[in-house]
């Protein structure tokens, strides 16, 4: 078959942008571990509030300015709300739903990530600037969907 | 021998006569409704448009999630579905000498069958127990009439997909070793991708969700109902994109006075994009849980998979342009661009709609790499990500389409006054569009969330400094409510009220000097094995460990 060398070039540059952004992104998942939220542990979704550490929602300081929040979240809010931390804290979340799916964004950062019931979620940023992070649930979860929001106070 | 040559004339009478009333009346039918659908699924459009930029408060007996749900299932499902069938079964009509009595009563069984499963399936959206989206994610369970709607349209959906097999059978065994006309060949591919990706959403509707909602079994696996409709959903919005793409490799060279690019990589870039496209869906759960990071790692390649042959279609066309733009005259390195046909909307429309598929399919792929998709996941991004797929690549070609198609089917033509009114139609969507796609982006990078009606959070500067953005979406959703009115009468008009006439069903020839397509391209047996490879290294481990690590299920709720 006779191609154009101008298409050859076209799709070996093309081919080469796909493997570049593979590579990109394997680099910051593996070497970086920047990876998307991807926890495996489960839960029974009709017994959180019995099942550790569900059962003590909250925030709690485990070293050097880092810090776990075990987090519920249901139609249509989140526990522990309206959290305080100091600046450069690195905080990890840990997250499960008890009731439909849920989206966990804090908007101005990179947080996102799914809530399932069922499922354990984690995810972990480092909150370096100061201010007050409006925090949503971003998948639909029902008439009160958009009020659903809480805050993250950085001081 | 004998039953070859009475074919032979019929496809020859078929071609000079145009399209025998029974097979003309299946595909009006059809695109009737696919418009009726734009044209209440615009209006509802506009209305969560406005409502979303804070300009209109809904009813009560109206809320925002129910306009969404309906809106998107005219839109998403409707809309599409009967175009693509509409279209496709014309072209089998046309290419394939004619549809088989058979072929045109299973076409009617399926177009009933979709239309029962709609009303059933609106029925409780009105009555606001079927507020779930088109997504439907357990455990948010609606009334379970709105899931017999849907098996009954994926019903409809199936039987048409099995008409078009046996036409296309048919016409094979009556010409053997010949290749399949390249349209027919596209329908194959489309019915082909259908069939295989309803499977998965009608195993979670049929078998997971309707006993669930019926109160038969207590609990249900969220997961692995989401990863079953992402096996289907993902798959849907290829379907859409192989009947665009259809029209911009055959009909657009013709309707340019053009030739076709090359039949074999045609056919080729139909066989890449089904063996690679149900593992696409993966992509949409990049951020979830239970799904470990090699998983998705891979799940990345297969997704960015599908761009290759995208990057192999947008070299085809733009060479297909010049070198017509160029026999005709055209000099200089840009200079030949003014020997396109600007003023024929049966080339504008589907033009610009492949503009629109650079930025759309970059998008695309900055969105199926992880920390990327992270960004933006559930934003506003995404809808303007499918506004400008769907809304513009997509159904612009499909607008295209109707101007040649619907005058074909009615026997009349395409007066010079509603060409014009295409060609304003073309740009008010294109404007409407930018805008609102452009600012659903914007604001969506911003954090705004997708799928959520008027708020500010109390007030939270973060979401009030949204509300410039969301004020330019609604003026873009009003300048659509204005091409969807004007598309929607240009195709009354041709379809009812146009001078009677015959309309060419446009189909580009080969160059002269075109090497002949070799025939394992028509091996449609191994495609269809090599997808179910891929589906299975896609789908097997993740399914697997959903399954086995299971966590107790979910009962179903009703949250709005």
């Amino acid at each position: 078959m006779k191609m154009h060398l101008d298409e050859k070039i076209w799709l070996t540059i093309s081919f080469g942008i796909i493997m570049g952004f593979m590579l990109i992104t394997g680099y910051q998942a593996f070497a970086l571990e920047m990876g998307p939220p991807s926890n495996m542990e489960t839960i029974d979704p009709q017994k959180v509030d019995q099942t550790a550490p569900f059962d003590k929602p909250g925030l709690k300081q485990i070293g050097d300015n880092e810090y776990e929040v075990v987090m519920t979240l249901q139609a249509f809010g989140f526990t522990p709300n309206n959290i305080e931390i100091p600046a450069g804290a690195k905080v990890t979340f840990i997250m499960t739903s008890k009731d439909v799916v849920h989206g966990f964004e804090v908007a101005g950062t990179n947080i996102n990530a799914m809530v399932m019931p069922g499922h354990i979620q984690k995810i972990t940023q480092t909150f370096d600037k100061p201010g007050n992070y409006l925090v949503i649930c971003n998948e639909y979860c029902g008439a009160g969907h958009q009020l659903m929001s809480t805050t993250i106070t950085v001081k | 021998m004998a039953a070859a040559i009475p074919k032979k004339i019929m496809e020859t009478t078929n071609k000079a006569m145009g399209i025998s009333p029974e097979d003309a009346k299946i595909t009006k039918s059809y695109i009737f409704v696919a418009f009726m659908a734009l044209l209440i699924g615009g209006f509802l459009g506009l209305i969560q448009g406005l409502n979303r930029a804070g300009l209109l408060e809904l009813p009560s007996w109206l809320n925002y999630y129910q306009v969404l749900t309906a809106h998107g299932l005219l839109l998403i499902l409707v809309l599409t579905a009967f175009f693509t069938i509409g279209y496709f079964y014309a072209s089998l009509s046309h290419t394939l000498g004619g549809l088989l009595p058979k072929v045109r009563r299973i076409a009617w069984v399926g177009f009933w069958l979709k239309m029962v499963g709609f009303v059933l399936a609106v029925i409780p959206i009105l009555m606001n127990e079927a507020s779930v989206m088109y997504t439907f994610y357990p455990p948010m369970a609606a009334h379970p009439v709105f899931y017999l709607g849907l098996v009954f349209i994926v019903l409809g959906v199936w039987a048409c997909c099995i008409g078009s097999f046996i036409q296309v059978a048919n016409w094979r065994k009556n010409n053997k070793g010949q290749h399949v006309p390249i349209l027919a060949y596209f329908a194959t591919g489309v019915f082909v991708l259908l069939f295989f990706a309803l499977i998965p959403v009608a195993i979670e509707v049929l078998v997971m969700i309707l006993p669930w909602t019926l109160g038969w079994v207590e609990t249900i696996n969220v997961m692995v109902a989401r990863t079953l409709f992402w096996a289907f959903g993902h798959t849907l919005v290829n379907i859409w994109y192989l009947t665009a793409v259809s029209a911009w490799y055959v009909v657009v060279p013709k309707i340019i006075g053009g030739r076709r690019w090359s039949d074999l990589l045609t056919r080729v870039v139909i066989i890449a994009l089904v063996v690679m496209n149900i593992t696409g869906g993966f992509h949409h759960q990049i951020i979830d849980p239970g799904i470990n990071e090699l998983v998705k790692f891979m799940h990345v390649f297969m997704s960015l998979a599908i761009g290759f042959p995208s990057l192999m279609t947008a070299f085809a066309l733009f060479a297909v342009f010049e070198r017509t733009a160029r026999r005709k005259g055209g000099k200089g390195l840009i200079g030949w661009w003014r020997k396109m046909p600007w003023g024929d909307v049966r080339f504008l429309a589907p033009f610009i709609a492949m503009v629109a598929f650079i930025p759309a399919g970059a998008g695309g792929i900055a969105q199926s790499t992880n920390q990327l998709d992270q960004v933006v996941h559930n934003t506003m991004w995404i809808v303007g990500h499918f506004h400008l797929t769907l809304g513009m690549t997509v159904v612009m070609t499909f607008f295209g389409i109707s101007y040649w198609l619907v005058p074909y089917i009615s026997k009349r033509v395409l007066t010079p006054q509603i060409n014009k009114l295409g060609v304003i139609q073309t740009w008010i969507w294109t404007v409407g569009m930018i805008f609102m796609a452009g600012a659903m982006h914007w604001v969506g990078l911003l954090g705004s969330p997708r799928r959520t009606s008027y708020t500010t959070y109390g007030d939270h500067a973060t979401a009030l400094g949204w509300d410039p953005y969301l004020m330019c979406l609604a003026v873009g959703g009003t300048l659509l409510i204005i091409g969807v009115i004007l598309q929607v009468y240009a195709v009354i008009n041709m379809m009812f009220f146009a001078p009677k006439g015959e309309t060419e069903f446009p189909i580009a020839e080969e160059e002269d000097n075109a090497t002949k397509t070799p025939y394992w391209t028509e091996r449609w047996g191994i495609w269809v094995v090599v997808m179910l490879i891929v589906v299975a290294m896609a789908y097997v481990i993740p399914l697997t460990e959903f399954i086995v690590n299971a966590p107790p299920g979910s009962p179903p709720y009703k949250t709005w």
